[in-house]
């Protein structure tokens, strides 16, 4: 008879390990030299990283399942954001300053950052600070949360190909990571990745690939990011080897399904983040407890 | 493991007769080699020979087929580890656990609700594809009544589970014509099982409480000439669940190794007593290349977005997605409601499209055929110019459904409001926002009537 042998691979390489935070409660991201869950084959140091969000204005539009946990805070993102940690055991929070929408509300880069300062002096976990995606709004805005909030290593977002530098800048002028954000595209990320790079220490980038949801488009997510994820095991690809984010929380909760029942919704999220992490993810954005949690106990 | 022309030409009989339709056993040889040619069309190989360079040329992964007709489930042939190497072909059978314990009644509802459950997507069905039927009641009568039952009232492929093994194949007799899947054979009952699989020709699902336990079982079965056989290394949670999937398939396809190049079935519902983990163990078992899963429940909220997630996962990444071009009535709009017009790219499409439902207002949704093409590309080829889009709007009559004449395009089109106004020169041509999650915000805006 045949013998059987193991197949396994090794990859001489690691994802680079990226810290959010600072003290006794900074976590850290990536660090693995294998593809996710292959602990029969290579080492994965770190957990991913699991955050709920929060919002610096009072959602609108939220299915009632979802704001159903945060009724009674969102009128305060800083009270918002205790309950995420004391009651809900979030390690990380993303922090999504919706008032600085130019669109919107137009709050003052001054404004958002006092915000985000207050909420960070709140709690003793890390903190992601993430923008509307204008490019120029954004980069006054995380300019001023990066100076304001010096020396707490948040981890700024999004940066994009027309906002970078002066976001990079400031960054590293005040001890902070970043998100590189390119929208579903391989060659993209990179690009960004080696233009951040030029000045920008690697270690302390994450990427994102930009996320959708279970049914609208996750299958584009999920081999974006498995993509990526080879390239960096597989090929040694040095601006492919940091550790990946996605943000989908607010896509599922926006589909009809979620909106139809509370069950559906947490299925819908939960899934979804959990097949991320299958491709390679190593930080997730998520908007309902239940999702967090159940993922938590699934990968632990 | 695929060979190569130049291996199988050594052992043609290279007298160039032609008989086989290619002028040289080498242009044979060579076709033979990328699948264009059948080994049965050269008269003149030895049995011996023929049988091995089948044995060689045959897919890494065997295709296995449970059930019969319409409802038959295909699994196997997969040819990647990564879905954007290639694609996964098979879908991951999805199979509902009924368990012989159950009430009369309650297996009727159960069974009930499955036939019930309709999804669609893009216009393709989604569907259930098994029952696994499980002896756990300790009485035989009852198993083959839950056996007869569901082959007398479903067209449902079958998954027999005992422990029992003359439970099992009596059980399987029942339904023999419907081939189903009999399962567990292991390493106890192997010997016991090998005849009656052979008479009643149905497939074997080969159960080891490891990787090493499955090769000497489809070794010994393959020996004997079973050759139909599904693997399940026994995972206990999805950690352990990647592991052994991954080495079965990386064995089957980098290795070709034979005794693991079968399609795989894992039972989620056994592994988690939460229907939210067993939901989760699923998707990851689909996302992970089992071959079928079974779960327990049945209730549309647990299985739609298991469905969901199948379908995903199995599209094939080379072809872009594309929906039906048409115009779509969202939420009933009637004469004054807005017309949007974006291609039938299927992201596209369902973005804006449940952009407009968070909206809440009425709305008529043209869906262009661009073949699956996004915005910008598809008006650079002319499929989404002005030209084309006056051609959708005669060919759809879409005037003649309001009364107004504003037409809302994608806000990233800049040159394709010009050419409207010039080829619908009676409309409006309004830029919808860039994103389509600022649809909601525009539509209620932009559209005050």
């Amino acid at each position: 008879m045949v013998k059987y042998e193991p197949p396994l691979e090794k990859y001489s390489v690691n994802i680079r390990e990226a810290i959010v935070g600072e003290g006794e409660k900074a976590i850290k991201i990536g660090g693995e030299n294998t593809f996710p869950f292959h602990f029969f084959e290579g080492s994965l140091p770190n957990p991913p990283g699991l955050a709920l969000e929060i919002l610096d204005i009072q959602p609108e539009n939220w299915a009632q399942w979802v704001l159903e946990p945060f009724q009674d805070v969102t009128f305060d993102p800083v009270r918002w954001a205790e309950k995420c940690v004391e009651v809900f055991g979030a390690e990380i929070l993303c922090l999504r300053l919706l008032s600085t929408d130019p669109m919107g509300r137009d709050t003052s880069p001054r404004e958002a950052a006092r915000i985000t300062k207050k909420l960070a002096d709140s709690i003793d976990v890390p903190l992601i600070v993430w923008g509307t995606g204008t490019e120029e709004k954004d980069s006054q805005v995380l300019i001023e949360v990066a100076r304001v909030c010096s020396g707490k290593n948040l981890l700024l977002g999004p940066v994009l190909k027309g906002n970078y530098g002066q976001i990079a800048k400031a960054a590293l002028e005040y001890g902070h990571a970043l998100v590189a954000q390119a929208s579903m595209d391989v060659n993209l990320t990179k690009e960004l990745n080696i233009a951040l790079c030029k000045f920008f220490p690697a270690e302390r980038i994450v990427i994102d690939t930009t996320a959708s949801a279970l049914g609208y488009g996750l299958e584009y997510t999920f081999s974006i990011i498995e993509s990526i994820k080879q390239f960096a095991l597989m090929d040694r690809d040095t601006m492919m080897q940091m550790p990946i984010l996605a943000d989908f929380g607010g896509d599922c909760w926006r589909t009809k399904e979620a909106k139809e029942s509370k069950e559906q919704g947490i299925f819908w999220e939960a899934i979804t983040g959990l097949t991320f992490l299958l491709a390679g993810a190593n930080l997730l954005i998520l908007r309902h407890p239940d999702a967090l949690r159940l993922i938590k106990e699934m990968i632990s | 493991m695929a060979l190569k022309g130049a291996e199988i030409i050594k052992r043609l009989p290279k007298t160039n007769c032609k008989e086989c339709g290619y002028p040289t056993c080498f242009a044979f040889a060579m076709k033979l080699a990328t699948g264009g040619a059948k080994l049965e069309d050269c008269p003149y190989l030895p049995p011996e020979v023929r049988a091995e360079l089948e044995a060689a040329m045959a897919p890494p992964i065997k295709l296995v087929t449970i059930g019969t007709g319409d409802n038959a489930l295909v699994i196997g042939e997969e040819e990647v580890m990564f879905r954007h190497e290639k694609s996964f072909f098979h879908e991951t059978g999805i199979a509902i656990l009924i368990s012989d314990k159950e009430s009369e009644s309650d297996i009727e509802e159960r069974i009930k609700g499955i036939k019930e459950l309709h999804l669609e997507r893009i216009g393709q069905k989604l569907k259930i594809n098994l029952l696994a039927l499980f002896f756990e009641s300790g009485e035989k009568a009852k198993f083959e009544a839950l056996v007869k039952k569901a082959h007398e009232t479903t067209n449902f492929a079958l998954i027999l589970i005992s422990e029992d093994t003359d439970v099992l194949f009596s059980g399987a007799s029942l339904c023999a014509d419907r081939k189903p899947l009999v399962y567990p054979i292991t390493k106890e009952n192997v010997s016991s099982a090998i005849p009656k699989l052979k008479e009643l020709g149905t497939p074997a699902g080969v159960k080891g409480e490891s990787i090493e336990e499955i090769v000497s079982l489809t070794s010994n079965l393959k020996d004997t000439g079973v050759e139909e056989i599904v693997l399940d290394p026994g995972s206990k949670n999805i950690r352990e669940a990647v592991r052994d999937q991954t080495l079965i398939r990386r064995a089957a396809l980098k290795k070709g190794f034979r005794p693991l190049g079968y399609p795989t079935i894992s039972f989620p519902c056994f592994m988690y007593h939460d229907r939210f983990k067993e939901a989760l163990a699923a998707a990851t078992l689909t996302t992970k290349y089992a071959g079928i899963v079974v779960v327990s429940q049945v209730d549309k909220h647990f299985l739609s977005p298991l469905l969901v997630h199948r379908f995903n996962i199995y599209s094939d990444p080379r072809r872009p997605m594309t929906v039906e071009e048409k115009v779509y009535e969202i939420s009933n709009p009637n004469e004054y409601s807005p017309i949007l017009i974006t291609t039938n790219y299927a992201l596209d499409f369902f973005i804006v499209s449940g952009a407009i439902e968070e909206a809440n207002i009425p709305a008529y949704l043209c869906i262009k055929d661009t073949g699956g093409i996004g915005v910008m590309a598809a008006w650079t080829s002319g499929k989404f110019n002005g030209e084309a889009i006056a051609d959708f709007f005669k060919k759809y009559g879409v005037g003649d459904k309001v009364k107004h004449r504003k037409l809302i395009i994608p806000g990233v089109a800049k040159k394709l409001k010009g050419e409207l106004e010039e080829e619908l020169p009676d409309w409006e041509i309004i830029f919808g926002p860039l994103e389509a999650s600022d649809i909601p915000r525009f539509l209620s805006e932009e559209w005050k009537q």
